[in-house]
């Protein structure tokens, strides 16, 4: 069974959040207005956070784009009161917005804040969505699957041409979307993968790895000649 | 004598015998409120939750501190009585049908706080089909709803002997009453089996109610969120419970003693009590505090810290400041001397309590929840005009219950004062009696 996980090397990472709009379009992610964004109510599904740099403070930031870390120990899955978020057998951690009540307590467990709530009706159906990905009704929490849908797509595609899928046939759109390719995805269950071995190098480093939650988005820290 | 007793219950069911002017007018002013939090839910039910000012990453705000602080308040009833009854308490007569009404009325409206939190309230029974056990939203619903059966339970047992009497004496609503009556006769059998019921129910709702206000802490300190993450959460919070219980309790007795003319039942030795029972609570209330925050401080973790710094002097130290004063200073001040004007010293402290500790559930859930671990803008929380709607609904729908209840059933226990008048007086004589060394040994 394949674990997918995703490096992000902070070196390469430029800040120029085309990760963040190729997801919003990916994924129907609503633009929610400028009243709503005022009123911190903005999603997005991946968020680039600034961190100034304890080193060179006030001359360098520090970008570390976010998604869903998809914990392999998820603080958000365990305290669901009805099984709306779990954690699916490859690893990713998927959220069924039929079933949410909206009790948001995923959201309060979280120590990422990678979950997101629809406080209004912020998108009907309608043209230009990707018809692969739902839309979320109002009430419901949502959050990054990893382009779940694309790991669909692309097995049925292999078991339509009767061929084995190749795990390199599924990438979320955000990595997809990174000019400074910061972003590699893959199967980290796999040692000779390119995540793999990312994950493996001595640079590679996770968010608040004390907190024991096991994320599968690793990060890889700016190196020397960086600054 | 037998008349002379008669004539002294009259005080006591004069409110269900006839309503005056005042009902009518409390449940006017009372609809106030009441018709502000209808409006404010429909309006929250058909646009979403974003008519609240709950944003991201504050995503719990009024509804969940309301949630803890009502759910809190129950304490107030059946824990308080149960105890009493169980340490017999001789001064509890007048006091345990109060505390228990408190219980059953406030979780109601406690437990419906979390409905009204939800997103989609229309999917509620998802939490009985898909119910995660897992979950401590789960846990909550199984505890509270067994307290919501046991208190209901312990409330109308103790009632049975009191509804008889008002299908004897009271000429309406005859049938109802004779229906929850069951055919209670005040035969010896009869008096024994329900005592019997009463002492079981008081051993069995202790552990229940502890149980409750565990669990509620537990949403909270289940997590991994800094100043949330705490061992303990679980006793913080009961103790925090009874004692906000207690000035609840306090204050509605203050309040049918007057306007229902209880001078004679409820006297400034009873509030002498309570308020001592209140001042134990507010130091034990103070000791938890300390601990709590002497460790995270010590500790010093950078996350705990920005969350720490936030309540002592960044944007929350009004509240935290304010809730030190009403729960810790004020009562203090208040308590310590109950010699004179005891009934005004104690009300000022309850009132006082019922404050700080609204504000102490507030400054647990928000701004833990205002400063995430990773490098997000701090968000500020300012509840909008839904969530005070909705608030103010809530302690006006609680008043309106208490209020009703007592228009259907005595709010004192009449046959518990008759008993301590006929029964308890002797009882007494005899327990104290075997307190004492035995005759013989001072012979010797």
């Amino acid at each position: 069974m394949a674990l997918w996980g995703m490096v992000i090397d902070l070196d390469r990472c430029t800040g120029c959040q085309a990760c963040v709009v190729a997801c919003k379009a990916e994924n129907n992610v609503p633009a929610v207005g400028e009243k709503e964004a005022k009123r911190e109510r903005v999603i997005s599904w991946m968020q680039v956070l600034t961190e100034t740099d304890e080193e060179h403070h006030g001359e360098k930031m520090r970008f570390i784009p976010r998604p869903c870390l998809q914990c392999d120990d998820p603080p958000c899955t365990k305290v669901c009161p009805v099984y709306a978020t779990y954690r699916n057998p490859e690893g990713i951690v998927a959220q069924i917005y039929a079933r949410c009540i909206g009790c948001r307590f995923c959201m309060a467990a979280c120590p990422y804040n990678a979950k997101y709530f629809n406080w209004h009706t912020y998108q009907k159906e309608g043209p230009g969505q990707n018809p692969d990905v739902s839309v979320r009704p109002k009430g419901v929490v949502e959050k990054c699957t990893f382009c779940h849908h694309r790991l669909q797509k692309a097995r049925e595609r292999a078991l339509a041409e009767k061929r084995d899928f190749d795990p390199r046939e599924y990438v979320p759109a955000c990595a997809e979307a990174c000019l400074a390719q910061a972003i590699v995805f893959g199967d980290l269950s796999d040692p000779s993968s390119e995540v793999a071995k990312l994950a493996r190098s001595p640079r590679a480093f996770k968010l608040q790895e004390e907190l024991g939650t096991k994320p599968k988005v690793i990060y890889l820290t700016e190196g020397e000649g960086g600054g | 004598m037998a008349d002379l007793g008669d004539a002294r219950e009259d005080t006591l069911l004069a409110p269900i015998a006839q309503t005056g002017r005042g009902f009518y007018w409390a449940v006017a002013l009372l609809s106030v409120p009441i018709l502000w939090g209808v409006i404010a839910y429909s309006v929250q039910f058909y646009e979403g939750l974003g008519v609240t000012g709950l944003h991201q990453p504050v995503s719990w705000g009024f509804y969940v501190t309301n949630f803890v602080f009502f759910i809190g308040i129950s304490h107030a009833g059946t824990l308080i009585s149960a105890i009493l009854r169980l340490s017999k308490a001789e001064w509890r007569r007048p006091i345990t049908r109060m505390a228990e009404v408190i219980t059953c009325m406030v979780l109601f409206i406690g437990a419906g706080q979390i409905l009204v939190d939800l997103g989609r309230p229309d999917r509620l029974l998802n939490v009985i089909l898909h119910g995660r056990y897992q979950s401590p939203l789960l846990w909550d619903a199984t505890s509270i709803s067994a307290y919501m059966t046991a208190s209901l339970t312990y409330l109308y047992l103790p009632m049975i002997p009191d509804i008889a009497i008002l299908r004897d004496r009271l000429g309406k609503r005859k049938l109802f009453y004779s229906v929850l009556a069951l055919g209670w006769t005040g035969t010896e059998r009869q008096q024994r089996v329900l005592n019997r019921a009463i002492a079981i129910m008081a051993v069995l709702v202790i552990p229940i109610a502890v149980s409750v206000h565990s669990v509620v802490s537990f949403v909270f300190s289940m997590t991994l969120q800094p100043m949330w993450h705490s061992t303990i959460f679980g006793p913080y919070f009961v103790v925090g419970a009874i004692f906000s219980g207690i000035a609840a309790l306090i204050v509605s007795m203050i309040i049918f003693r007057k306007a229902y003319g209880l001078q004679h039942y409820l006297k400034p030795i009873h509030f002498r009590y309570l308020g001592q029972l209140l001042l134990v609570m507010a130091l034990l209330w103070f000791y938890f505090t300390f601990a709590e925050y002497l460790t995270g401080y010590y500790g010093g973790e950078p996350e705990e810290m920005r969350v720490f710094w936030a309540k002592f002097t960044g944007p929350f130290w009004p509240f935290f400041w304010v809730m030190v004063l009403c729960n810790f200073v004020i009562p203090l001040i208040c308590l310590v001397r109950l010699g004179r004007r005891t009934i005004g010293k104690v009300l000022t402290a309850s009132l006082s309590i019922i404050v700080g500790m609204w504000l102490e559930r507030f400054i647990i859930v928000v701004p833990t929840l205002s400063f995430p671990r990773l490098p997000f803008a701090e968000g500020i929380y300012w509840p909008t005009w839904v969530e005070w709607g909705e608030t103010a609904g809530s302690f006006g729908l609680f008043a309106l219950f208490y209020l009703l209840f007592t228009k259907f059933f005595p709010i004192i226990s009449i046959w518990e004062i008759r008993e301590g008048r006929e029964v308890g007086l002797k009882e007494v004589e005899e327990r104290l009696i075997t307190y004492l060394p035995d005759e013989v040994e001072g012979k010797t």
